[in-house]
């Protein structure tokens, strides 16, 4: 029964009245008061927002590289602080260490976690596969167009096999249309790797593409508004639903 | 009968033109790179023996060549470019010694960096030549003071280097590596140091160039020997031919250093779009 309750407990994030401010040129800004949230195991969560409305700051605490004032964080029912484990962050940038290669760099984060260069090796090439960057695993980054080197980002943070996959705003920095070919790519490893995954984007049609919730979050303080994506999968967006859910979400912004 | 020559002629051809048009490809490269010292050192030579130029301060060539050839052959040099060679490998090892560390160190810690920074520009920019009195009434006229004024003037440029590297070391690599739950020392290994390594090499360059600088100020002052001696002492005896020769000598080390260092640069960081 326990051993249950953990393996359906995997990737599960709560956060209970979670609070956070910054001191800026001697003024102090609540970025998050009293949040409360709970993403289930395996899904997808998108949070959304103007800037300063704090989506960063709370992946940032949940992610572990921020402490928050007040409130806590719980992963499979266990509160956490600091870095752990069970997570893994894919940024805006890549961040690729420009000194080693594709496989090299995919590795890095299993090495760091102690697991030997081989074995590490072997594994980082099967998400390089994954990420469809086969061919390349000798490359250096500043071979790699923008879009590969975020891959390769991708691919390193699936090596570690984190059950939540933290994603700041992944695509941001990619054209549009590699960012059209990335959504696609994310929607079908967070399918075939079952991880939880939380999103932060500023891309509303983005946000609708990839989760199940959408998490709407504003500056003026109100609490984040869920708001349900029951489009099915894999989703068309030009389908009357997905159209429909982005004029509502549009709308919360005021935009039409 | 005739299209048939034709044709093995023209297929025959291509590669002699090919071959052809390798080496002159390779010589215009050589002649755009080393074309203007060749002409340099083609009137010096005219005009030294033709007497456009005063021969007793610039003998011709061929003059210097016989008095390298003779100072080589007979072991003079020889002994010159050892002694020379000792004092500045000597410093610029310890230099480079603790200049490395001790820079990898300091830009770890933000703290210490600022309280040394200022005493670090102050050394740096009182002149080691003008320590150097200071160095031979506190280490005598041996070779103590002379490996330490070089020592003291090729330390700078490779400690600020290195602190310099591990200062501006990308944060967001640092904070990436934090994520996957690396340790203070495993961020060092695997991100600060390899990141620092152009800049250590741009202040390895410096020093070396730096090495060379001060061994030739510093055998011209006080020395019985040493290839910085042989220059001021050729010209005291008016051996101009040997005093060139030694000066081409310490050309070809400075030269010669500097290569050695780049090779190794481009060997360690063949990552880097900058080499």
């Amino acid at each position: 029964m326990t051993t249950a309750t953990t393996t359906v407990r995997r990737g599960e994030v709560t956060i209970r009245d979670l609070s956070k401010s910054f001191t800026l040129n001697g003024r102090r800004l609540d970025v998050l008061r009293g949040i409360h949230l709970d993403v289930a195991s395996g899904e997808a969560l998108a949070i959304v927002g103007p800037s300063g409305c704090g989506k960063t700051t709370l992946l940032r605490v949940l992610a572990g590289l921020e402490e928050p004032d007040r409130g806590e964080v719980m992963i499979d029912g266990a509160p956490v602080h600091g870095i752990g484990r069970q997570r893994a962050v894919i940024f805006q940038e890549p961040r690729l260490l420009p000194w080693l290669t594709v496989t090299q760099n995919v590795s890095f984060g299993l090495e760091v976690r102690g697991q030997d260069r081989a074995s590490a090796a072997e594994k980082a090439r099967h998400y390089i596969r994954l990420v469809g960057l086969a061919g390349f695993e000798d490359a250096y980054p500043r071979q790699l167009s923008g879009g590969m080197a975020q891959r390769v980002g991708i691919a390193r943070a699936l090596t570690v096999q984190p059950e939540i996959l933290l994603l700041d705003e992944p695509l941001g920095a990619l054209d549009a249309m590699t960012k059209l070919t990335m959504q696609e790519e994310l929607a079908r490893i967070w399918r075939e790797e079952g991880v939880t995954m939380i999103l932060v984007t500023h891309d509303l049609e983005e946000a609708i593409f990839l989760a199940d919730r959408v998490l709407v979050m504003s500056k003026s303080g109100h609490p984040p508004r869920p708001i349900e994506i029951d489009v099915p999968r894999p989703r068309d967006r030009s389908a009357p639903s997905f159209v429909a859910l982005r004029r509502r979400l549009m709308a919360e912004f005021g935009l039409h | 009968m005739t299209l048939e020559t034709v044709e093995t002629g023209a297929l025959a051809a291509p590669p002699i033109r090919l071959a052809g048009a390798r080496i002159g490809q390779v010589a215009r490269a050589g002649l755009a790179r080393y074309g203007l010292l060749l002409g340099f050192l083609l009137l010096w030579q005219l005009g030294s023996t033709f007497g456009w130029i005063n021969p007793t301060v610039f003998p011709p060539l061929d003059r210097i060549l016989v008095a390298l050839w003779n100072g080589l052959a007979s072991g003079a040099l020889i002994d010159d470019i050892a002694i020379s060679l000792q004092r500045s490998g000597l410093a610029f090892a310890a230099a480079v010694g603790l200049g490395i560390p001790l820079g990898l160190f300091m830009g770890q810690i933000p703290a210490m960096e600022r309280a040394l920074d200022p005493i670090l520009q102050f050394f740096r920019q009182t002149s080691a030549l003008a320590l150097y009195p200071v160095f031979i009434l506190l280490l005598g006229l041996g070779e103590a003071s002379k490996v330490f004024v070089i020592f003291w003037a090729t330390l700078f440029p490779i400690l600020l280097a290195t602190i310099g590297g591990v200062k501006e070391v990308d944060r967001k690599l640092v904070e990436m590596a934090r994520t996957y739950g690396a340790t203070r020392a495993t961020i060092f290994r695997r991100v600060v140091l390899p990141a620092s390594v152009p800049s250590i090499f741009v202040g390895l360059r410096l020093s070396a160039t730096t090495a060379l600088l001060l061994l030739i100020a510093a055998e011209m002052i006080g020395a019985n020997r040493g290839l910085g001696f042989q220059v001021m002492n050729a010209q005291y005896n008016f051996q101009i031919p040997l005093m060139f020769a030694a000066i081409f000598l310490l050309a070809g080390l400075g030269l010669t250093a500097n290569a050695v260092l780049v090779r190794l640069q481009r060997r360690l960081c063949r990552w880097s779009d900058a080499v």
